[in-house]
């Protein structure tokens, strides 16, 4: 035993304990050894150990311990280990676990922010928003000091990485809350026949049952059997439902569910549910009461002392007063006696009432409305209950409150799939609870399509005082530090919508999102209006969601692709530097671009394009869907010839270029840009579906069926006719733009095409997937005498620059017209139909787009960064840099760019501003061509 | 998420798909005027009500497919093969 204090508080064992005492765990708090028990949360633990004080509290640094001993405690949120923001009283002690307090300055037990409450008239309501707005050049200095300010904890910039998954699940049923209404609704849906998975955010089922008397855990007994009994129902406890969205897809997030994923155990994760039926019975959240020192340490919830009694057996404290209004706090009170505390009851139903709470790192007394004071050190309020209806406001509700049992009630404007059981229904026994659930359960089972629906008997609601608050102020939001003397002032502002003072008090935005304070809210603007029916003032709305998750649960694992290219080890092997584009991995160089442009333009070279989108068209009517596709000609594609073309969207932007040949009678391979490969394809597929049904083509994508590598250079064709059997090379045989199938390094069914992306004789070579290694293998083999190295992205975008030709998405955006990018030269008007035809007739009769033109600054050694603007006069800009490199071809730089149509003709300066404010003069060339225009280089 | 019924898959998450918007016939680009091209690319009808729309099977067949939703419900009532597929069956069934 670490200390006398855990003797003293740790109670002998009770009817319904969860610890196990043959299991004792030491951990550490705020730096000092203490022992628990398996089956502890770290609260009870320390409680039991004789520690009252968890935090520090969000403005005025005030002490502050248990209040309702759930997951939502807004004073229990701690540091252990790497992990902040840890819910202590609700998650389990573990052997070892390093806890500590939470942005405490300098100590928890003294923390010189407290001075604050001393000035609180300061931080009061909108304090923030007033004091720091002005002036704006100090708010860096305002953030410096606020950031010790702040609430949370820390994460280590070199803490490990937490492990998240996702889970899709289909059920017909989804119970939220495993009290007994949710239990027996599960069981009775499970007997028609359904599905079912039944969720708890409590380590155990049984809900209140659990720390009941005798009675209640009979029949919580009875309950654990008849659920473990249906084999169809899936239990989820440490789990809660944190969202309803549109046709019951329901959010859930497991917190540590005991999976472990290649040695890694998850964390958290999050459960996709599509529930035929979605069963409510989330029950009742204890309310605290609002008076003067309402969150000192030692004034609980009724609830959260008999969790701590009867549940693990920890004194709360050695002298009480109970405040009840209800038999729950009755019953706690008789709890506390069996333990032995000593019990003043101050009754609300005989007209009792306490009016403050006194004390500093605990309470010492509670002064009563009859003026006596009463010494103490545990305040137990029982004054009634919050209806845990999210849900329901998720499912399109707006609960209304009813001043009779003092809370809100669903009404009828829930869908037909989402129904609720157990005390959100009414007040009733546990029989009658039980009986709820048993009915809903089965009409849930029922409209999900399983058995019938059963008539649902209705549940009472039972008179209950409407208690809020006493005759002082306190506390509304302990999370956000906002008492009612707050939102009192915030209506003599003139903030009269209780969304408003939401937003300006912060009262119910704090962790624990509403689930304590949103109905004192409501009551306490409903008082400062002098209004009586809280229906009046309304309520905020809840929205997903119901608990906190982490964005590692919301991100989950990753399910990103990355594709590699059948080649990738052999570029890993040659030093290639990764380039991310889209899905794909690329090699951008091999060490030097410049020296792999030299080397393509002198001897040869092989690059890597696989990622070119490929698509293979099949069909008769293939000539039909290309001149519905490009803007240019056809019909009179010959066996064997393979033509540029170019794609507009219907609005006439360019969307896409390649290359497409035809290598039979009905057989055609069109490529894409990398990027445009998928949505070419669903352009494809939406005209064939939806305006021409009746054509005969079919379209499969190929681009990971072929391994696709481009060998360029003077030498390209002596080194192909070495690796390629059954075709004549010869210009005359197999001129450029065209394409012949063939057998490569033994390897059948390949396909080649002359093309001239670089500028240089080149062959494409699309090779079977499986066999690109080996084709790009024996290429190299075959050319060492050669000089052929390998080239990345980076040296055939400089010599694709060098040549003028654009790129898609780089050198036009989603404002370039045909006619902008140059395009007039292959834009068919004559043509009967294509994709975007009427914008590209418009656009052809006016004159005011701006121009694609070749540039080239007059100082050869700048390279203009990408995207400067070009500019006229002081302030205004006729255009942009595109595409800049310097060439090592040409030995100048050389750019791309978009200008206004007056600056467009060649031999024109235009001025381009850089990113550092300097202006370099470029000059319009003629075409886009700055090497080779003619392409003679290519047509060898 | 709302569920999609896809004639050929069943109801799927719409994460699937990709929504493609409004049906519309497309003009005949022989005898559009630029108000009637431009109706076409840029007018939707918006309406809170029951609207024919195009949905894309992007995850599952890759079909194209129309469907009846309704805007502020999100209820669906029918989903059926495209317009010009319905045409081209009526016209080979005759
Ligand atoms: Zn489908």
């Amino acid at each position: 035993m670490s200390s006398a204090a855990a003797t003293g508080r740790r109670l002998d064992p009770q009817a319904g304990e969860v610890i196990d005492r043959g299991s004792p765990l030491s951990f550490r708090w705020d730096g000092k050894a203490h022992t628990g028990f398996e089956g502890d949360t770290i609260v009870s633990a320390l409680m039991a150990s004789g520690v009252d004080v968890f935090s520090r509290s969000f403005k005025y640094k005030r002490p502050r311990g248990v209040l309702s001993a759930t997951f939502h405690d807004p004073g229990c949120t701690v540091q252990v280990g790497d992990e902040p923001n840890v819910r202590a009283a609700h998650r389990r002690l573990a052997a070892g676990m390093d806890v500590s307090p939470e942005n405490v300055w300098p100590s928890l037990k003294f923390d010189v922010r407290a001075a604050n409450q001393l000035v609180g008239r300061f931080l009061s309501a909108g304090f923030y928003y007033k004091t720091f707005m002005k002036p704006q050049r100090l708010w860096p200095a305002y953030q410096k000091i606020l950031g010790r300010f702040a609430a949370g904890g820390v994460t280590a910039a070199d803490a490990e990485h937490g492990y998240y998954d996702k889970r899709y699940i289909h059920v017909d049923v989804c119970v939220a809350g495993g009290g007994p209404a949710g239990m027996a609704a599960a069981v009775a849906a499970a007997r028609s026949g359904a599905s079912v998975l039944l969720v708890d955010e409590e380590y155990h089922l049984g809900g209140h049952l659990r720390y009941g008397g005798e009675a209640e855990l009979a029949a919580l007994a009875e309950l654990r059997a008849e659920v473990a009994a249906q084999k169809s129902i899936e239990v989820m406890t440490n789990a809660a439902v944190t969202g309803r969205y549109d046709m019951n897809w329901i959010a859930v997030v497991q917190r540590q569910p005991g999976i472990s994923v290649r040695g890694r155990s998850i964390h958290e994760r999050l459960c996709k549910v599509r529930a035929g039926a979605l069963v409510v019975a989330a029950g009742l959240i204890e309310r605290p009461y609002v008076f003067e020192g309402n969150d000192l340490p030692g004034v609980m919830l009724s609830t959260a002392v008999r969790r701590l009694v009867n549940l693990h057996a920890a004194r709360p404290g050695d002298k009480a007063v109970v405040f009840t209004a209800n038999a729950d706090g009755d019953a706690c009170a008789q709890d506390l006696r069996r333990i032995g505390v000593g019990v003043t009851v101050v009754d609300a139903r005989t007209g009792g009432n306490i009016v403050s709470a006194k004390g500093g790192k605990r309470l010492k007394s509670v002064d009563l409305a009859d003026g006596r004071s009463v010494d103490c050190d545990l305040l137990v309020t029982a004054v009634g209950w919050t209806a845990a209806t999210p849900l329901l406001n998720m499912a399109g509700d707006r609960p209304v409150y009813d001043p009779t049992p003092a809370r809100f009630f669903p009404t009828d404007r829930l869908p037909a799939t989402v129904v609720v059981a157990g005390a959100l229904a009414g007040d009733g026994s546990t029989a009658e609870l039980i009986a709820h659930g048993t009915a809903v359960g089965a009409t849930a089972a029922a409209r999900a399509g399983h058995g019938s629906e059963v008539p649902v008997p209705a549940l009472a609601r039972v008179a209950h005082p409407e208690l809020y608050r006493s005759t002082t102020h306190g506390f509304v939001d302990y999370s956000e530090d906002v008492s009612s003397k707050d939102m009192f002032a915030a209506k003599k502002e003139g903030y009269d919508s209780i969304e408003l003072v939401k937003r300006y008090t912060t009262v119910t935005m704090g962790p624990s999102q509403g689930k304590l304070e949103s109905v004192n809210a409501v009551a306490i603007m409903a008082e400062a209006h002098g209004v009586t029916d809280l229906n009046e003032i309304g309520t905020t709305v809840w929205r997903p969601p119901y608990v906190p998750i982490t964005l590692g649960a919301l991100g989950g694992r990753g399910f990103e692709n990355t594709r590699f290219s059948p080649m990738q080890s052999w570029h890993e092997q040659h030093n290639a530097k990764p380039l991310v584009a889209g899905d794909w991995i690329r090699p951008e160089h091999y060490g030097d671009a410049a020296a792999e442009v030299a080397k393509v333009r002198d001897k040869v070279g092989i690059i890597d394009v696989t990622p070119l989108g490929k698509l293979d068209l099949r069909g008769p009517d293939v000539p039909k869907l290309l001149n519905l596709l490009y803007v240019n000609k056809w019909s009179k594609l010959a066996i064997g010839a393979v033509r540029y073309g170019v794609m507009c969207a219907e609005d006439g932007v360019v969307m896409d270029d390649g290359v497409t040949g035809r290598l039979a009678e009905d057989r055609y391979i069109m490529t894409t840009t990398s990027s445009g490969a998928a949505t070419v394809w669903e352009w494809a597929e939406s005209w064939l579906q939806t305006e021409h049904p009746d054509w005969q083509v079919h379209v499969t994508p190929v681009t990971t069926g072929y391994a696709s590598m481009n060998v360029a250079g003077p030498k390209s064709r002596e080194l192909i006719g070495r690796v390629v059997e059954g075709v004549d090379l010869s210009n005359d045989a197999f001129p450029y733009m065209h394409v012949r199938t063939a057998t490569v390094a033994g390897v059948a069914d390949c396909f080649m095409w002359r093309i001239g992306f670089t500028g240089e004789l080149s062959y494409e070579i699309h090779v079977p997937a499986a066999y690109g290694l080996h084709v790009w293998e024996a290429l190299f083999d075959a050319g060492s005498d050669l000089g052929v190295g390998a080239f990345g992205v980076e040296a055939q975008r400089i010599m694709r620059l060098e040549k003028g030709h654009f790129i898609v998405g780089q050198d036009t955006d989603g404002l370039t017209l045909g006619f902008g990018a140059d395009l007039g030269w292959c834009i068919k008007l004559d043509k009967d139909d294509f994709a975007g035809k009427p914008e590209l007739v418009l656009q052809s009769q006016r004159e005011n787009y701006q121009r694609l033109v070749g540039l080239q600054p007059v100082d050869p050694t700048i390279v203009p960064a990408e995207a400067s603007q070009i500019v006229e006069g002081a302030k205004k800009i006729v255009g942009r840099v595109t595409s800049s490199r310097m060439s090592p071809t040409l030995r100048r730089s050389i750019c791309l760019g978009f200008v206004e149509p007056h600056l467009a003709t060649p031999g024109t300066v235009v001025t381009c501003q850089l990113p550092d404010g300097r202006r370099v003069q470029l000059k319009v060339i003629e075409g886009l061509a700055h090497f080779d225009p003619a392409g003679a280089r290519m047509k060898v | 998420m709302i569920q999609v019924p896809c004639p050929w898959c069943g109801p799927r998450n719409s994460m699937e798909f990709r929504a493609v918007g409004e049906s519309k016939s497309r003009p005949d680009v022989a005898t559009t005027t630029p108000e009637q091209w431009r109706q076409y690319l840029y007018t939707k009808s918006n309406l809170a009500d029951w609207v024919t729309e195009t949905w894309y099977h992007r995850a599952g067949c890759r079909r194209y497919f129309a469907v009846e939703r309704h805007t502020v419900t999100n209820d669906i009532r029918e989903s059926r093969l495209p317009a010009a597929q319905l045409r081209q069956k009526e016209g080979s069934g005759s």
